[in-house]
């Protein structure tokens, strides 16, 4: 709470959700969409204090290594098999603004495409030393970091030869509820994510460029990690000037 | 040529999809030793103020099996109405109530089940009171944007019909789909994800 105990409260509803940038729920290329998308209308509504509120997690819940993928399921004095990589950036909202405190989850598969899951079939690998998840909260300035190992692209049953490009998945809590989301993390260069159907559910190309990370070759440590940038970013929310105040606010 | 309003785009949503367990709650899918414990799954404390309920329930896809790879998420006022959050102006929460809870669909029955209190009402923007009721979020694998939706109280019969946001679903018989079943303490709310009974999820 302390983090933002200075800041000038947050009250406002948040930006409409841009549906067309957004996939739409029912994308028969992912088939597992057919069946799961609602077909009625969404019941849109501008946001009230259920859904402009949100928690508040303190970075006091972290553990040392939560946000390094690398150590924090290895044995003492091991690490996990891979490339080494660093992924940094910000998480901002839609005016640009930082969000600090913000609740970041991320989970992969290790580097040869396999997840630590009971319900993974695939024939790769498991690596003793890779868990899979990690977590971290943007400091003051929206700023992250974590430290993991590249994940290896995997087929999955949809079409017949299907495979997924390398990806990290990311669980993002912003400071309200309506900014609650979950999306994914691509490399450049990979040729795969053109061909995903998960990556196509998504119509517009600018979209799926925005989920594309940047080799960052000046944050790359040498003789250790390169790096990749992947800047995230929230539903803005609108200024509170002349919004129609709740009673007793 | 007018200023630019520049804007950002929001990141695109994708979907969970099927090992949202791993990160989410690593636990709950055995990988130990990374969290002490999984996030969201105890709510309520011995000093939490407010009657204590269960809610459980299933998510239904459109021939309705339930999903045993889905995950929700929960955002709730305190007993008196009021939210644990900064963006809260109308006075202090419980400080022993966060608020939020985060379930998995059971790998075996699909079913998620959070101990909660009962919330108490919060107004609408025109300062309405609304009616109690639990914010729900949901992702899984074939969903490609998280699904915001509502459980409302049944034992709460007038102020369920003065609810502004009800009094918008415009087919009057989709107000059930946002109404739990059983009876304090115990209440049941299946979301459905299409289909006859099909939900009413926000856009909001
Ligand atoms: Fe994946």
């Amino acid at each position: 709470m302390s983090d933002r105990a200075n800041r000038k409260p947050e009250t406002g509803a948040f930006f409409p959700r841009d549906r067309n940038w957004h996939a739409p729920a029912l994308t028969p290329g992912y088939k597992t969409s057919v069946l799961r998308s609602p077909q009625k209308a969404l019941l849109s509504l501008d946001g009230t204090i259920s859904e402009i509120t949100g928690p508040v997690f303190g970075h006091s819940m972290l553990g040392e290594r939560d946000n390094d993928l690398i150590h924090n399921f290895a044995k003492p004095g091991e690490s996990a098999i891979g490339e080494r990589i660093i992924v940094h950036g910000r998480v901002l909202d839609e005016r640009r603004r930082p969000v600090p405190g913000a609740l970041l989850e991320f989970w992969q598969a290790n580097a040869g495409g396999r997840y630590r899951h009971k319900k993974e079939s695939y024939l790769a690998a498991l690596d003793p030393n890779f868990g899979g998840c990690g977590r971290t909260i943007t400091d003051e300035d929206g700023f992250y970091s974590l430290r993991t190992i590249k994940p290896g692209p995997y087929p999955w049953p949809n079409g017949v030869n299907d495979w997924r490009p390398a990806h990290i998945h990311f669980s993002i809590f912003g400071h309200g509820f309506a900014q609650r989301l979950i999306t994914q993390m691509y490399f450049e260069g990979d040729p795969m994510i053109w061909k995903c159907p998960i990556v196509n559910t998504i119509a517009d190309r600018r979209a799926i460029e925005q989920l594309i990370a940047p080799l960052d070759w000046a944050n790359t440590i040498p003789m250790d990690a390169r790096a990749y940038k992947f800047d995230i970013v929230l539903r803005g929310r609108r200024s509170t000037l002349f919004e129609n105040r709740m009673e007793g606010n | 040529m007018v200023q630019a309003l520049d804007h950002l785009k929001e990141t695109a949503s994708q979907t969970a999809g099927p090992y949202v367990h791993i990160g989410l709650t690593p636990n709950f899918c055995g990988i130990g030793g990374v969290y002490d414990a999984d996030l969201g799954t105890v709510m309520v404390g011995e000093k939490t103020l407010g009657q204590r309920i269960t809610v459980s329930g299933r998510v239904l896809d459109g021939t309705g099996t339930p999903l045993k790879d889905a995950l929700v998420e929960i955002w709730q006022a305190d007993a008196a109405g009021l939210y644990n959050s900064p963006s809260e102006m109308r006075g202090s929460a419980d400080p022993a109530f966060l608020g939020w809870g985060r379930c998995p669909t059971g790998a075996e029955d699909g079913v998620f089940r959070f101990e909660t209190i009962k919330p108490g009402k919060v107004p609408f923007k025109d300062g309405r009171p609304m009616a109690p009721h639990i914010t729900f979020w949901i992702v899984a694998r074939g969903i490609n944007v998280g699904l915001h939706t509502r459980m409302y109280f049944p034992d709460e019969v007038e102020a369920n019909a003065a609810d502004p946001l009800l009094l918008r679903v415009e087919h009057r018989d989709r107000v059930a789909t946002l109404v739990a079943t059983g009876s304090a303490p115990n209440y049941i709310f299946d979301i459905h994800l299409q289909g006859e009974k099909e939900t009413v999820f926000l856009d909001i």
